[in-house]
């Protein structure tokens, strides 16, 4: 069922806010299924440059391209049903029940007729109990909601999902079983997989590929492997230090006992 | 439930349905305005600043002054684009509540709108929805309890606020209570406030039943408060479904003898085979247009009111010429038809208590301007406003200590009680005799005289079994008479409905004719 998830070409990508230069001329290509890690502080453009992809911000130079075609060259609406888009503040349909909320891409694509059977394998995909289907989101915790969100994302079997900080509001324990769910999803539906973090652990431990943005630029671009060893510059190294003297810290705890 | 009550409901079912048909017309006009100008609003910050001004300055404006105001402004427009804009009655009504309608609902949308949580926004644009979807799906929903709340408001605003629309000529349940004030039939103004009253409260109740069920999601629930409220309303709507094209429409001016009047005419415009529709209390500036232009088909005026306020002319004349005169004017001017002259006058007189009229020795009002700068002078609501007032105090120079307007209703007793010391009675009035006041004399014939006469409609004038009907009251209502009936009406004690009165005077009139 996997189809391999587009290429995307970045071409000069700007995003202007008055002075301010959010995203400036970034030039970036990422290869059909990877899982892309965008990595970097508040304010360095990482989330700017996410959401130029799906047109929820549109580029005020540049060009992008998604399986070779510019994004510009489809109406907003329609290129974002072929995105999955889950973010931290989740956004579940209070109104709606979760089958309904899951169930809600394949509505707007006049496809609700294969709903509930849909709806049941997504349940399934995201590791969710099937008589979560009938109950609202308010009945459920914070993990369960975002499970939804992403089976809600997933719903359409987009090639390529955007992730804005997806986990960043949950508690350590639920994040890390998402986390780890969330790979094995992405290589099982061969998905193309872009993910803003501000946690270099996360990235570090989830994708094949980490871009470190700072003042809309991206100042390293390496694997995790090449950033724990320390060959992508200061920025990346800066931000490896946490993870790392974190790690240092608990070993050493971990010989005194 | 004595027979005043079962008198005074009787005329409820009309009434009412007459008030749905407003309050629901004015509440569907104003959603339909407010659904374009609340999303609008929603999306653009300034826009709903302007907005809500405009339907918080509307919302200052006092609604009677509201529904006066559209009376002259649709005039204007129907002279502008010709026919087919009626001035009087449901049109200007309708648009006055709309507009009063307006803040609640515009308010609450907007922050319905706006309140809807960001995250639910972003989600929605996430997954593709087109602006239309997202307000469809996403934001109109989770609104929809704020808004709901908002029509709420409006609709129980507008039931109260659609009472006022009788003084425009529209049919509702403040038919009642104006016509109870004017005659002091207090079971009258209790079943108007009640009725009104309760309708207020039973829509209240199944709005708030909608909007608690879309706050709790259960379908069912406003489904069956919605039948409910669809159930009541075509039951208000289905008179208004049977053909109205031969109905008589009789207006009055908002006292006694102008209800009476009409009454009677409509009794022997019924024996005739018409049906008969009363818009009771209308201005007085109101009635005479409304009678030119064809929204009432018959009305009562007096020579005197139209002479000066309507003809602009000032120079007294004697009384018969002046009828004549106003007769080629009314039908050169508008078409329409002075049928004839009651019999009798109903003129400003100024009265006094006897006690005063004996101390002081007042008999004219050459005697009541030199007492003029110690005395309290009590007047209906219009007539300080009226020319003529100027006419009087340029024949008579008068200066009152003071001067207050009542509700006529409230005049005579504020004489009695020493309220005030001299008031602007009119001359047909029962309680002047009953009071035992004294009338002063206009010596040098200041006021000029107020013949009730017969105005009907340009599009009635020439039809001959409506003419007909009525044509036996020319110049058969003595006086005495009038004052009898319009007492029969006005006395605290044994107090008759102006049908009763109206009754009476008519097996009076056709006595006297067999006598």
């Amino acid at each position: 069922m996997s189809v391999p998830g587009p290429r995307i070409k970045m071409q000069n990508v700007s995003r202007q806010y008055g002075a301010l230069k959010a995203v400036d001329d970034v030039t970036l290509e990422i290869e059909s299924g990877s899982l892309v890690a965008l990595v970097g502080l508040s304010g360095s453009g990482k989330s700017t440059l996410l959401k130029m992809i799906n047109r929820l911000v549109d580029p005020t130079g540049g060009d992008i391209l998604v399986g070779g075609e510019n994004i510009l060259n489809s109406d907003p609406h329609i290129l974002r049903r072929r995105i999955g888009y889950v973010f931290q503040n989740i956004g579940l349909f209070p109104h709606m029940n979760i089958a309904r909320n899951i169930a809600i891409g394949l509505e707007l694509a006049g496809e609700s007729g294969a709903g509930d059977k849909r709806v049941a394998e997504l349940l399934d995909l995201v590791e969710l109990p099937q008589e979560m289907a009938l109950r609202v989101p308010e009945q459920l915790s914070g993990g369960q909601q975002q499970r939804v969100g992403v089976a809600r994302a997933l719903a359409t079997r987009p090639g390529l999902m955007l992730m804005d900080e997806p986990f960043g509001a949950l508690d350590p324990v639920t994040r890390d079983s998402l986390v780890s769910q969330y790979k094995a999803l992405h290589e099982k539906l061969g998905l193309t997989t872009i993910i803003v973090t501000h946690d270099m652990a996360e990235a570090l431990y989830l994708a094949d590929r980490i871009l470190v943005m700072e003042e809309g630029q991206i100042k390293a671009d390496a694997t995790p492997a090449e950033m724990l060893s320390g060959g992508a510059g200061d920025e990346a190294e800066a931000l490896v230090a946490v993870p790392r003297a974190q790690a240092a810290h608990l070993s050493q705890l971990g010989g005194k006992a | 439930m004595s027979e005043a009550w079962r008198q005074a409901f009787a005329r409820v079912p009309d009434l009412l349905a007459a008030h749905i048909q407003l309050s629901f017309s004015a509440l569907l006009l104003a959603l339909f305005l407010c659904f374009p100008l609340s999303i609008w609003a929603a999306r653009k910050p300034k826009v709903a600043t302007v907005i809500l001004a405009f339907a918080s300055l509307v919302q200052t404006i006092p609604a009677l002054a509201l529904l006066a105001l559209f009376y002259p402004i649709l005039l204007g427009l129907s002279v502008l684009l010709g026919e087919g804009i009626s001035a009087l009655g449901f049109l200007p009504a309708l648009l006055a509540l709309t507009l009063y309608a307006l803040l609640p609902i515009l308010r609450n949308a907007v922050t319905g709108l706006t309140g809807v949580d960001p995250a639910a926004k972003e989600a929605a644009d996430g997954l593709g929805m087109t602006a239309a979807q997202k307000l469809r799906l996403v934001e109109a929903p989770l609104a929809a309890p704020t808004i709901m709340a908002g029509i709420r408001t409006a609709a129980v605003w507008t039931i109260g606020a659609a009472t006022l629309s009788t003084t425009v000529g529209q049919a509702s349940l403040g038919d009642l209570i104006f016509a109870g004030l004017q005659t002091q039939n207090w079971t009258l103004v209790m079943a108007g406030c009640l009725a009104s009253a309760a309708l207020a409260i039973i829509v209240d109740l199944l709005l708030g039943m909608i909007e608690h069920a879309i706050a709790v999601r259960k379908k069912s629930r406003a489904w069956v408060a919605t039948a409910i409220l669809a159930i009541g309303l075509s039951a208000a709507l289905l008179p208004s479904l049977q053909s109205r094209d031969d109905v008589i429409v009789i207006g009055a001016k908002g006292f006694s003898e102008q209800f009476i009047l009409a009454r009677l005419i409509g009794g022997r415009l019924e024996e005739a085979g018409y049906e008969i529709e009363y818009r009771d209390g209308l201005g007085s500036a109101v009635v005479f247009q409304a009678v030119m232009a064809g929204d009432i088909d018959i009305s009562i005026d007096y020579s005197g009111t139209i002479w000066t306020n309507q003809m602009k002319r000032t120079a007294a004349v004697p009384t018969p010429q002046m009828l004549d005169e106003i007769a080629g004017w009314v039908s050169a001017e508008y078409g329409g038809n002075m049928l004839g002259a009651l019999g009798f006058e109903n003129t400003y007189a100024f009265a006094v208590r006897p006690e005063d009229a004996a101390d002081r020795g007042l008999a004219t009002l050459d005697d009541l301007a030199r007492y003029s700068s110690t005395f309290s002078f009590g007047t209906d609501l219009e007539f300080l406003e009226r020319p003529e007032w100027d006419m009087v105090k340029s024949a008579y120079p008068m200066r009152f200590k003071e001067e207050r307007s009542f509700n006529p209703t409230f005049m005579y007793p504020a004489l009695s009680s020493g309220e005030v010391d001299v008031i602007s009675a009119f001359s047909s009035d029962g309680r002047i005799a009953a009071n035992g006041f004294v009338v002063l004399e206009d010596t040098k014939g200041a006021v000029p005289s107020y013949e009730a006469m017969i105005l009907i409609a340009p599009n009635r004038r020439n039809e001959k079994p409506f003419v007909e009907a009525i044509k036996p009251l020319i110049g058969a209502i003595t006086v005495e008479n009038m004052r009898e009936a319009n007492y029969r009406v006005d006395r605290d004690a044994d107090k008759q409905t102006p049908e009763q009165a109206a009754k009476w005077l008519d097996r009076r009139l056709r006595n006297g004719k067999v006598e």
